[in-house]
């Protein structure tokens, strides 16, 4: 198995291709056959993978040939297989393989069922190939096929206009951060003359010492491409939009797995980092900062899936944290079990939403807990992982990340606390989802609960859910080791208990409603936070202004073609001489003569001046 | 000197006879003042010892072109009403520009022949010389010319023709 | 029949003249028929000039050239008056200024 890795990104690919060619042709169930059983085997190779990897510990690099050879620049079409990639492969392939499966039911419905697939797969493709890369311009391909396959899953319903916008959202601004990633490689490469990631770690820990201004920028660079890639400060305007797909997609790919790429992407470059701390200062800021901005809008989002894409762009902002303070394991641990969870939820409330017939609204729904019961434990799972209750897998992951924060000199108890307010909000807005969606007064009727196809992956992701935080993940040889040393125990109780503070809060506002919070709702104060929380800190806004409506005024004011003005006089110019030359086209006789007269006195000036003198 | 006194009254007549064609209203008037002119020219020919152009000058400019003149005037008998509307063409206001340009144009050529110095030939040039020439060194240039009369004739046959048989048909058409 | 002193270049000037008169014939007059004598008249002018330069040197290619200008002013009016029949015929008038349908 180990000299064949690259089967497990080719497979998904040439279903995908098949699917795209044929797919017109073939019967649903064979189309949804394919989809899964791709990704199925892909999963199982994966799993043998692991299995082999376990024994071992086998480091795996696989070149098969080379892409291109331009003056010393030959990057390969060559893989990288470690323990950080085993973790993500297994997260893309496994995660992936559920969600496929749910996707047969949930999709059933829709006339472009193989075109779904189409993409899916492709997408599965396009992310092995992206954390299976040996070297940073193969991972660029993989980033990129997922910018693609994102772009064309979250525009899948193209028929409304709204849905392609939230697409060329989500591709454009992914954009801005993929140039700085470009320009980012294109100054390592000028720099240490290699992009394979290996040899570009060590060369850049031989060239460059602790602090230079060099891999500070080139650090910042790929930042500015995690960033725009996982949705964070200040790029993450695109994911709440992105929810307009299909909702496995969202799972998929808004979720679980693509937009941890940016995560992988520090993690995996991560030696590059340690020569810039100011670098990872600025990624755990940026992390933290999105973390709370994101859990104070999503405390008051009313759309379901708006709730768990504010909630996923939070938790990213814990990973970042994570990256930021060194906790490396516990970052990819974190992206690992939030993965599960995450993709819980979001399957949760896709089966929610597809007996809803498409309702968003959370406070439309209610008492969901006895009709729809196999959804409500996976919410209750999913939500309890989210807000890091003890002993669920979100628990052990957030919790490592909180304490390494802790013990990062300076910075350290001021980023704890402010994880800790995230979590507090975390909890909260997580079970208020539960408690508004599944108790209280029934407001519609679903049609059924679940299928079964719908219901093994959210049985399974509610097991993963549940046990994960016991896996251990292999990457010990990947990273540097932490000193192991532990903060004093009260740090430990204060961090397992927040959430637990949370949850009761949750529970006396939105359950038994003992604590009236409607007056401070409804305060002025209260109301314009709400509305300003509501509203994403009005980032939207502010770049609509900034941005995008500046860039349309110029647009406006290029449409009428300035600079062709210029050579549009001098057509006006040609045609007004020839509008007086043909004004001289009189088609009068006279006038002619009198021409050719004219012509004649200047023809014997010039020719007795030039042939005699006479006229000198 | 004789002949210097009777080239200037030529020159004279030709002079005053052309202006007198080109300010006529009436075309039959004016043709006759333009035969004058030319026979005044033919004189000049005659004078400077050119007997055999003064006598082609005669015979075909005065004789058959200008009978041709005649010939469509009469065709065309444009009559009393043709004169008011030659008189009332011939203003003042649009003499102004043409003659500013004829005088530019005629300063300049009598500045360029100013310098030309010396009476014309003693000798007269005989027809025989003349003849010898033509179908001697110059056969080419009368084959062309003998063309370019051909072309004239078809052409002219064409033009008028038409002429006559669109003529023709509309008198047929309207009975 | 022996043309003694009379100065070629007073000669010149009436050709010079004639042209001159001629040319301003051409551009003052409408009517089709006087614009062909104008023609006459310039073509008349140059005729002269060319005997009188020939006579100057004692040469016949003066009276040689002066014959293909008659040549050219015959073929020239036979087709000129054809024309000035179709004019008649198209505009009912000999005005020139009507027939201006080239105009750009």
């Amino acid at each position: 198995m180990s000299e064949t890795i690259w089967v497990i990104p080719l497979i998904p690919l040439l279903s995908s291709v098949m699917l795209m060619l044929f797919g017109s042709r073939l019967k649903i169930t064979h189309i949804g056959f394919l989809g899964v059983a791709s990704v199925g085997i892909s999963a199982l190779l994966t799993l043998v993978l692991a299995v082999e990897f376990m024994q071992n510990q086998q480091i795996i690099q696989e070149s098969l040939w080379t892409w291109m050879e331009v003056a010393g620049f030959a990057p390969g079409i060559s893989f990288y297989f470690d323990g950080l990639t085993l973790v993500m492969m297994s997260v893309i392939t496994g995660v992936g393989f559920l969600i496929h499966l749910f996707s047969t039911e949930f999709m059933e419905k829709d006339p472009s069922y193989a075109r779904y697939f189409a993409y899916l797969n492709m997408f599965v493709a396009a992310m092995l190939v992206l954390v299976m890369a040996d070297n940073l311009l193969l991972l660029y391909l993989g980033w990129e096929g997922v910018g693609v396959c994102s772009y064309l899953l979250v525009g899948f319903w193209y028929q409304h206009n709204a849905n392609g916008q939230a697409a060329r959202k989500a591709f454009i601004v992914t954009r801005i951060g993929d140039t700085a990633m470009a320009l980012g490689l294109l100054l390592l490469f000028t720099e240490l003359g290699t992009l394979d990631i290996q040899a570009m770690v060590g060369a850049a820990n031989q060239t460059w010492q602790i602090g230079d201004s060099i891999p500070l920028i080139a650090c910042l660079l790929i930042i500015c491409g995690a960033v725009g890639k996982s949705a964070q400060l200040p790029l993450h305007t695109w994911l709440p939009d992105a929810m307009a797909g299909p909702t496995p997609v969202s799972a998929l790919i808004h979720a679980a797995t693509m937009v941890t790429a940016g995560v992988y992407l520090i993690a995996r470059t991560h030696g590059l980092f340690l020569l810039a701390p100011t670098a990872m200062t600025v990624v755990a800021v940026i992390g933290i900062a999105t973390s709370l901005m994101a859990a104070f809008t999503a405390l008051m989002q009313t759309d379901i899936k708006r709730i768990l894409a504010y909630s996923t762009i939070s938790q990213i902002g814990y990973m970042f944290l994570a990256l930021g303070v060194g906790a490396w394991s516990a970052g990819i641990f974190h992206l690992m079990t939030h993965a599960f969870f995450k993709a819980l939820l979001f399957l949760g409330s896709g089966a929610i939403i597809h007996c809803l017939h498409h309702e968003h609204n959370i406070f439309k729904m209610g008492g969901l807990r006895t009709r729809m019961p196999v959804t409500f434990w996976s919410f209750m799972i999913g939500s309890a992982a989210l807000a890091a209750l003890p002993m669920t897998s979100g628990f052990f992951s957030k919790d490592q990340i909180l304490l390494q924060a802790y013990q990062l000199p300076d910075l350290g108890p001021g980023l704890w606390m402010a994880g800790l307010l995230g979590a507090l909000l975390t909890a909260i807005y997580s079970f208020r989802l539960v408690f508004v969606v599944f108790f209280g007064e029934a407001n519609t009727e679903p049609d059924k609960d679940t299928g079964w196809r719908m219901a093994v992956p959210l049985s399974v992701l509610c097991f993963l859910a549940m046990i994960g935080g016991y896996f251990m993940i292999p990457v010990a040889e990947v990273f540097p080791a932490s000193d192991g040393s532990h903060p004093a125990h009260w740090v430990e109780y204060v961090s397992i208990s927040v959430p637990l503070v949370g949850l009761l809060v949750a529970y006396l506002v939105f359950f038994n409603r003992r604590l009236n919070i409607d007056g401070l709702a409804n305060s002025t104060v209260g109301k314009s936070l709400g509305n300003f929380w509501l509203s994403g800190w009005g980032i939207d806004w502010l770049y609509d202004h900034l941005f995008v409506r500046p860039y349309y005024g110029l647009a406006n004011l290029l449409k009428s073609e300035p600079v062709d003005g210029i050579y549009g006089l001098i057509v006006a110019l040609n045609q007004t001489f020839n509008h007086w030359l043909s004004a001289a086209q009189s088609g009068r006789m006279r006038w002619y003569l009198a021409s050719m007269v004219a012509g004649l006195i200047i023809l014997i000036t010039l020719a007795a001046n030039l042939s005699t003198g006479v006229l000198q | 000197m004789l002949e210097i006194v009777f080239f200037y009254i030529a020159a004279t007549v030709a002079l005053i006879a052309t202006v007198m064609a080109m300010t006529r209203a009436n075309a039959i008037h004016a043709l006759i003042y333009l035969i004058v002119s030319l026979l005044a020219v033919a004189v000049i020919f005659f004078l400077i010892g050119a007997p055999f152009a003064a006598a082609l000058e005669i015979v075909i400019y005065a004789g058959a072109i200008m009978v041709l003149f005649v010939f469509v005037i009469m065709m065309l008998n444009l009559g009393e009403k043709g004169d008011k509307q030659e008189r009332q063409w011939l203003k003042p206001g649009i003499w102004a520009g043409p003659a500013i340009l004829s005088v530019i144009l005629l300063v300049e050529l009598l500045i360029v022949i100013g310098d030309v110095k010396g009476p014309v030939s003693v000798s007269a040039v005989s027809a025989k010389e003349v003849g010898l020439s033509l179908f001697g060194p110059y056969v080419l240039a009368v084959e062309i010319a003998a063309m370019l009369l051909l072309a004239g004739l078809v052409g002219s046959f064409h033009l008028g023709r038409r002429y006559l048989e669109r003529d023709h048909i509309e008198k047929g058409s309207s009975q | 029949m022996d043309g003694l002193n009379i100065p070629l270049n007073h000669i010149l000037l009436v050709s010079s003249l004639l042209f001159a008169i001629g040319m301003l014939g051409l551009m003052i007059r409408r009517n089709i028929i006087f614009i062909l004598m104008s023609l006459e008249v310039m073509l008349n002018a140059a005729a002269l000039a060319f005997v009188a330069a020939g006579a100057h040197w004692g040469q016949p290619d003066g009276q040689v050239v002066f014959m293909l200008i008659l040549t050219v002013a015959a073929a020239e009016v036979a087709v000129g008056l054809g024309l000035v029949l179709q004019v008649q015929k198209r505009f009912k008038t000999l005005d020139m200024d009507h027939a201006n349908r080239m105009q750009g």
